[in-house]
């Protein structure tokens, strides 16, 4: 279609094992700090625990909170932050034609009400209907509310307004690429001014481990860098949502661009091809113009995966191009990944430079030069591959 | 000959193949038979033991292959079942090849019980059962199969697989408006020019016992146990919840120059789609209707049309006495006096809230009364609700001239999407 528009990124939320904020992750990541790991609370897993965050800045109400599991409160904070960034927090007539769509998977069980019943319910004459009676008189009713995916964006609408329209996505790792994705589109091809694009990821909780583990896909301690060395995937609860604009819109009330999105493109291989990880993986480069000029770099929001990590890192190293594993520093959120990879590449091509790299990531090489393009890949643990260009709007 | 853009210059975007699995049955024709006969598919539960529930009564499908596996399962069984008979109907692309993205609603999707106590059995800990024991036997049991099934994106990915549909599938939710989502954004994909036809699929075949209870503990179902046929009443005074339910409906969408151009029969146009969030609460609308008027009005707005164009009202209509309640109370707002001689059904009185699917299974529903001619009444409507007024197509089908239906569709989470739906392109 003709006559697309820029796309602008004008706030962004993050939070993750890090902190929160764009300060706390800019100076975490320019210092080398060593990833935060816990390598003993979900023993033999490694995951990268949420940094202390008090929700009250953000989700003033304690009811809903209580009405949220951490999941949903890790995003709705995070949405939070990504409006106050872009300034239109408590805004109502923004706010209300803001386009939401939200990356989410599903809520926390009730892990002990489930280990209650599992321990007792093979000595019962009638297992299932055991099973019935406990869930009847066990399960927090509002339990549900906190487990169904739309509920993030649910609740987004509640404590922050944000009513122009809400979808979510769902999917694993190619729903946070999409919900970019759609948001994108419509702001490119007019239909949209703006949207809060994101998503949220609890990874302190072994049910979601369970779904890991089921293929062996959880990395066990001691942790490693995932391009080096993908052993498995190394969970990080993070939230990140992005404010995108139309350039007219953010003009028109004074906002300035933190970053260009220029693109995000989506893709499936039939992974039971060999190569076809790699060749998809490249021809999304190619399109988002991985060869065209000296400053740009590859955020790679890869989930270590062991397949499709592997494929990814190939097809990077062939690329020539200054690599950073975002998963490395913060962790694998699944829905949110993309949007964190995003969030971070965007912070970067506002800065105009390229954080250090990691020890042990062979794929990491020093790059010192002015940085004004980023490409951001996410391909899923098991399905899915996608692309996005960031590029500095000046 | 006719213009291949609307009002606003966009592609006008149509309809040439549906797909249709219910309680009822499977296919169009079978359930269109049936709806118009004022038939309930509501039943007795008999897919687990209903001992003690608080509601025995549901809209399952019972007469599939997949109906006692897991939910992702039948629900990729129904999706399948629907998509066949859409994409056959429309004749688009060829076989395995669709040319086009798929948009899938889908349900909630988790390991489930059956799986969990195999972990738990296999994993035998002496003391009590905790989710490390379950993960020690899932590292080491061999269950690799369950990881992809118990994903989210793998019932679109396997449809996507099936279909040839092009790219990466997109997994939605949007609650019980995720039919209507799934239509939404293959007009949008659409009309921005990304695509000439889209795949739209809502599915939903995740009734077990968890998820009756989840929906019970809410106070959401109706316990009208006793005549499971009669226990859906949407508007009627004595109705007291919805019946959950169970089904797919499938529409290929395509742009009216695509579908002219390889000759397809043009079963009816998506005219206008509207959409507004609300922020009142999480399970409850906003009590001045306010983000429903509005939905209703931006779905107009984009259709081009004022609320005197809508001859007939396909409502959500679930039976709960709060929503059936507040819909009125924001069609009231949008078509004045006119609305009592609207004729406004809903097919939950019959199949149920088939939740995930029900906006694309009343789509298709929709597209057939204009069709046919022929609304499908709103049955058990034995007592009127004196406050709520309204022309429900009480009881008994009627002949009647459709030409531009609205399709409303509200869910948890604040989601609201409307559907304006029409027969021919201008």
């Amino acid at each position: 279609m003709s006559n697309r528009r820029d796309v602008w990124i004008t706030g962004i939320g993050l939070v993750s094992s890090l902190g929160e904020g764009p300060e706390a992750h800019r100076l975490a990541l320019s210092s080398g700090t060593a990833p935060v790991v816990d390598e003993t609370g979900f023993a033999p897993y490694v995951v990268h625990p949420l940094a202390p965050i008090s929700f009250d800045a953000q989700i003033p109400k304690k009811g809903d909170q209580r009405q949220m599991e951490p999941w949903q409160r890790i995003g709705t904070y995070a949405a939070g932050l990504a409006l106050d960034s872009a300034g239109i927090k408590g805004d109502k007539d923004i706010l209300g034609t803001t386009d939401m769509v939200v990356a989410a998977g599903g809520g926390e069980r009730d892990q002990s009400v489930d280990g209650a019943i599992l321990t007792e319910i093979e000595n019962q004459p009638n297992p299932e209907v055991f099973l019935n009676e406990q869930l009847q008189s066990n399960l927090r009713p509002t339990l549900f509310l906190a487990q169904l995916s739309n509920l993030l964006a649910g609740n987004i609408s509640i404590v922050h307004g944000v009513t122009g329209s809400s979808r979510t996505f769902m999917g694993e790792e190619s729903s946070g690429t999409d919900a970019v994705r759609i948001g994108w589109s419509r702001i490119a091809a007019g239909t949209s001014e703006i949207a809060l694009v994101g998503g949220a990821y609890n990874a302190e909780r072994r049910d979601m481990l369970l779904l890991f583990a089921l293929k062996r896909l959880a990395m066990h301690a001691p942790w490693a860098p995932v391009l080096a060395e993908p052993k498995g995937v190394p969970t990080g609860s993070a939230g990140a949502f992005l404010v995108l604009e139309s350039p007219e819109h953010a003009t028109a009330r004074g906002a300035k661009p933190i970053a260009k999105l220029s693109g995000v493109w989506s893709e499936r291989a039939r992974r039971n091809e060999p190569g076809a990880v790699e060749a998809v993986l490249e021809q999304l480069l190619t399109t988002a113009g991985a060869d065209k000029g000296d400053q740009t770099a590859v955020f790679s929001a890869a989930s270590g995966a062991p397949e499709p990590t592997q494929a990814e890192a190939a097809v990077l190293a062939r690329s020539g191009l200054p690599v950073r594993s975002v998963t490395d520093r913060v962790g694998h959120g699944l829905e949110a990944q993309m949007p964190v990879a995003l969030a971070l590449a965007a912070l970067s091509v506002a800065e105009g430079k390229l954080f250090a790299p990691l020890t042990g990531e062979t794929l990491e090489k020093p790059f010192d030069g002015p940085l004004s393009r980023a490409i951001v890949t996410a391909v899923g643990h098991w399905r899915g591959e996608g692309v996005a260009l960031v590029e500095r709007a000046d | 000959m006719a213009s291949y853009t609307d009002k606003a210059g966009r592609p006008i975007v149509v309809v040439t193949g549906m797909g249709l699995v219910t309680s009822l049955g499977q296919g169009k024709q079978d359930n269109w038979a049936k709806l118009t006969s004022g038939m309930s598919g509501i039943h007795r539960i008999t897919r687990f033991p209903i001992d003690g529930m608080r509601t025995t009564i549901a809209g399952t499908v019972d007469y599939l292959p997949k109906s006692k596996s897991t939910a992702p399962d039948l629900s990729e069984e129904l999706a399948t079942l629907a998509a066949d008979e859409a994409i056959a109907e429309s004749g688009i692309g060829t076989k395995g090849a669709f040319p086009g993205p798929l948009f899938c609603a889908v349900p909630p999707i988790e390991l489930e019980w059956p799986q969990r106590r195999i972990l738990a059995q296999e994993a035998a800990p002496n003391a009590a059962v905790t989710y490390d024991d379950l993960l020690r036997a899932a590292e080491a049991n061999g269950h690799d199969a369950w990881h992809e099934r118990f994903l989210y994106g793998s019932i679109a990915d396997h449809l996507a697989d099936r279909f040839g549909t092009r790219g990466q599938p997109i997994s939605l939710s949007t609650a019980c408006a995720s039919g209507n989502t799934s239509i939404q954004l293959g007009v949008e994909a659409i009309r921005r020019g990304d695509c000439e036809a889209a795949l739209s699929i809502a599915t939903d075949g995740s009734v077990t016992a968890e998820a009756l209870i989840r929906f019970s503990l809410l106070s959401a179902l109706s316990t009208n146990n006793d005549v499971p046929e009669a226990a859906s009443r949407p508007f009627a005074k004595n109705r007291d919840g919805f019946i959950i339910a169970e089904g797919a409906g499938a529409l290929v969408l395509e742009s009216l120059e695509h579908a002219l151009a390889r000759g397809a029969k043009i079963l009816g146009v998506v005219e206008g789609v509207g959409e507004m969030a609300d922020s009142f609460h999480r399970t409850r609308s906003s009590p001045d209707a306010k983000p429903v008027i509005g939905c209703m009005r931006r779905a107009l707005a984009d259709a081009g049309v004022e609320p005197d164009a809508i001859d007939y009202i396909n409502a959500h209509g679930t039976s709960t006495p709060e929503n059936d309640r507040m819909e009125f109370t924001g069609m009231s707002a949008v078509f004045g006096e006119r609305l009592t001689g609207i004729p406004i059904s809903s097919n939950k009185s019959m199949i149920g809230h088939t939740l995930t699917a029900a906006g694309a299974i009343e789509a298709v529903i929709s597209l057939m009364t204009i069709a046919n001619g022929r609304i499908p009444p709103t049955i058990n409507y034995e007592m009127p609700d004196p406050a709520i007024p309204l022309d429900v197509v009480p009881n008994v089908a009627r002949d009647a001239t459709v030409t531009r239906v609205m399709s409303n569709s509200f869910g948890f989470g604040g989601q609201n999407v409307c559907l304006i739906l029409t027969d021919e392109p201008a």
